[in-house]
């Protein structure tokens, strides 16, 4: 029993320390980027050299435990989800729990937080709201459920299109196309953020749980390909925001 | 004891982030599909392991990377550095700022290959398509896209033209691409847009941008320091595709001499 253990627990052990490895091994770049830039190419010390040499530490240890969490807990989470609603055979329930993993995860996403506030600041500057801090608050938080919808949205749609089977490139270039023929009307101010905000939504948490979810749905579907059907969720949840903020930009004008 | 409290600080706002998914998983999972979760000790335990490891991960770079990240983002981008003056010459040409072309590439590659997120989704593609998609070929296809982007995107803040040109340009080119690439690659590389940019990657390219657009003479903050995250999301798309056409077309090539022998 005690030898049995000891294996056990030198197994998980190896593993971890696997883990780290690959984790050096995926920092390697930004520390060697850095430290030439600060010592070739800017020519000074590294200030603090104690704290960088620390929190290195905590990254490489924290990258390690987080790919050990997603093999262990995030990816059989969204699987077992996933194949829950097939059999349960409910596609209104699937639906709303897509749309509401893209609301929720994207209402309290820090990088969209200060997205949205400093688009405040730009629609004040170029007079399409008042610049009073109330009128900026709301604008703001308007914009927030603005993007926290059109994520929803789109892993709504997408949830659609793994079941239907449709190919993800129609919808996409079609998007694409809406995005530009939106720009040429959108008010220049809001034309960067709304691209930006494309890219913010997407945080660490929700890219695993949702990857997993349309890989998970596509393999429980027998005519579905996990690969070509199962990948594309990501996709719409950072196309669909880029056009729901030109409209917002369009249509808010306080 | 300071560390201490920006630890547990930085542990809140992790577990802040992610109670709004907690709360929808548990919500479900009692009342919608009361199926149990094969092994959920497991699951629950490797829910825990990706919270600490995430708070872990933000607190260090948050003490060791981000700040000196950013310094150097404004220093390079700084006319004391650039010209070696206080001020920007009038007849400043684009070709003064090659050190932050370099920088932006260099650092928007080595956030990338960093980025959890990316991380995940090549570990799921390698095993989704049984050994087909290389996990580092798909991570290293889509930081070259975001080295580019970047490199394309600072360009740009230093000559002032119009994003929706080169964004428009980019998209032309991923459609182009799409009627040429595998199909099987097609989904993986319009997702690959939206995972590059997160944790590691944004706080630093956003640094850069607004560096720029701050020390320019011309140049908005509000208006012009937008626009980089935008480049890091197109480009892999158009990366990744051209990674897969290109393993394809080797492929293809070594067959054919297989075949000639």
């Amino acid at each position: 029993m005690k030898t049995e253990l000891l294996k056990h627990s030198s197994k998980a052990l190896k593993g971890f320390a696997l883990h780290i490895v690959g984790a050096c091994r995926d920092l390697a770049p930004i520390i060697i980027v850095i430290t030439i830039f600060q010592l070739a190419v800017l020519r000074q010390p590294f200030p603090q050299l104690m704290d960088v040499f620390v929190g290195l530490i905590f990254v490489i240890l924290g990258l390690s435990i987080f790919v050990l969490g997603l093999e262990m807990g995030l990816f059989p989470i969204g699987e077992a989800m996933a194949e829950a609603f097939a059999y349960k055979g409910s596609l209104f329930w699937l639906l709303l729990f897509g749309f509401g993993l893209g609301f929720s995860t994207t209402i309290a996403e820090p990088a969209l937080i200060s997205v949205t506030k400093e688009a405040a600041v730009v629609a004040a500057n170029g007079q399409y709201i008042s610049s009073d801090s109330s009128a900026m608050q709301s604008y703001a938080m308007g914009l927030r459920i603005t993007v926290a919808l059109s994520v929803g949205i789109a892993i709504f749609i997408g949830l659609i299109r793994i079941l239907k089977g449709w190919p993800v490139h129609y919808l996409i270039i079609g998007g694409y196309v809406i995005v530009m023929i939106m720009t040429a009307f959108a008010p220049p101010e809001i034309v960067g953020i709304a691209y930006d905000s494309g890219g913010v939504t997407t945080s660490t948490v929700t890219v695993p749980l949702v990857t997993a979810l349309g890989v998970g749905l596509a393999s429980t579907i027998r005519e579905r390909n996990p690969l070509i059907d199962g990948f594309g969720l990501i996709a719409f949840a950072s196309l669909l925001p880029i056009v729901f903020v030109m409209a917002y930009g369009m249509l808010v004008k306080g | 004891m300071n560390l201490i409290i920006t630890f547990v600080h930085t542990l809140g706002l992790t577990v802040k982030d992610v109670l709004p998914v907690i709360f929808l998983l548990i919500f479900f999972q009692l009342t919608i599909l009361r199926r149990s979760i094969p092994n959920w000790k497991r699951a629950v335990a490797g829910f825990v392991f990706v919270l600490l490891g995430l708070t872990f991960f933000l607190y260090g770079l948050e003490t060791a990377l981000f700040p000196i990240g950013k310094i150097m983002a404004i220093q390079l981008s700084s006319s004391k550095f650039v010209f070696n003056t206080a001020n920007v010459p009038s007849n400043a040409g684009w070709y003064a700022y090659g050190w932050v072309y370099v920088f932006g590439a260099l650092i928007g590659f080595a956030t990338t290959v960093a980025e959890p997120a990316l991380i995940a989704v090549s570990y799921k593609a390698h095993e989704v398509s049984r050994g087909g998609v290389n996990q580092w070929g798909l991570r290293l296809a889509v930081a070259t896209g975001v080295a580019i982007g970047v490199a394309i995107g600072t360009f740009r803040i230093v000559t002032g033209t119009p994003l929706y040109i080169y964004i428009i340009a980019g998209y032309a080119i991923v459609v182009i691409q799409t009627l040429f690439a595998p199909r099987e690659i097609i989904p993986l590389a319009y997702d690959s847009g939206g995972i590059t940019t997160s944790t590691v990657t944004v706080p630093l390219i956003a640094a850069l941008g607004l560096g720029l657009s701050q020390t320019i003479p011309g140049r908005n903050p509000l208006m012009d320091g937008f626009g980089l995250i935008a480049f890091a999301s197109v480009f892999p798309i158009i990366t990744v595709m051209g990674y897969a056409q290109i393993a394809r077309w080797s492929v293809v090539r070594n067959l054919r001499i297989a075949k000639e022998k």
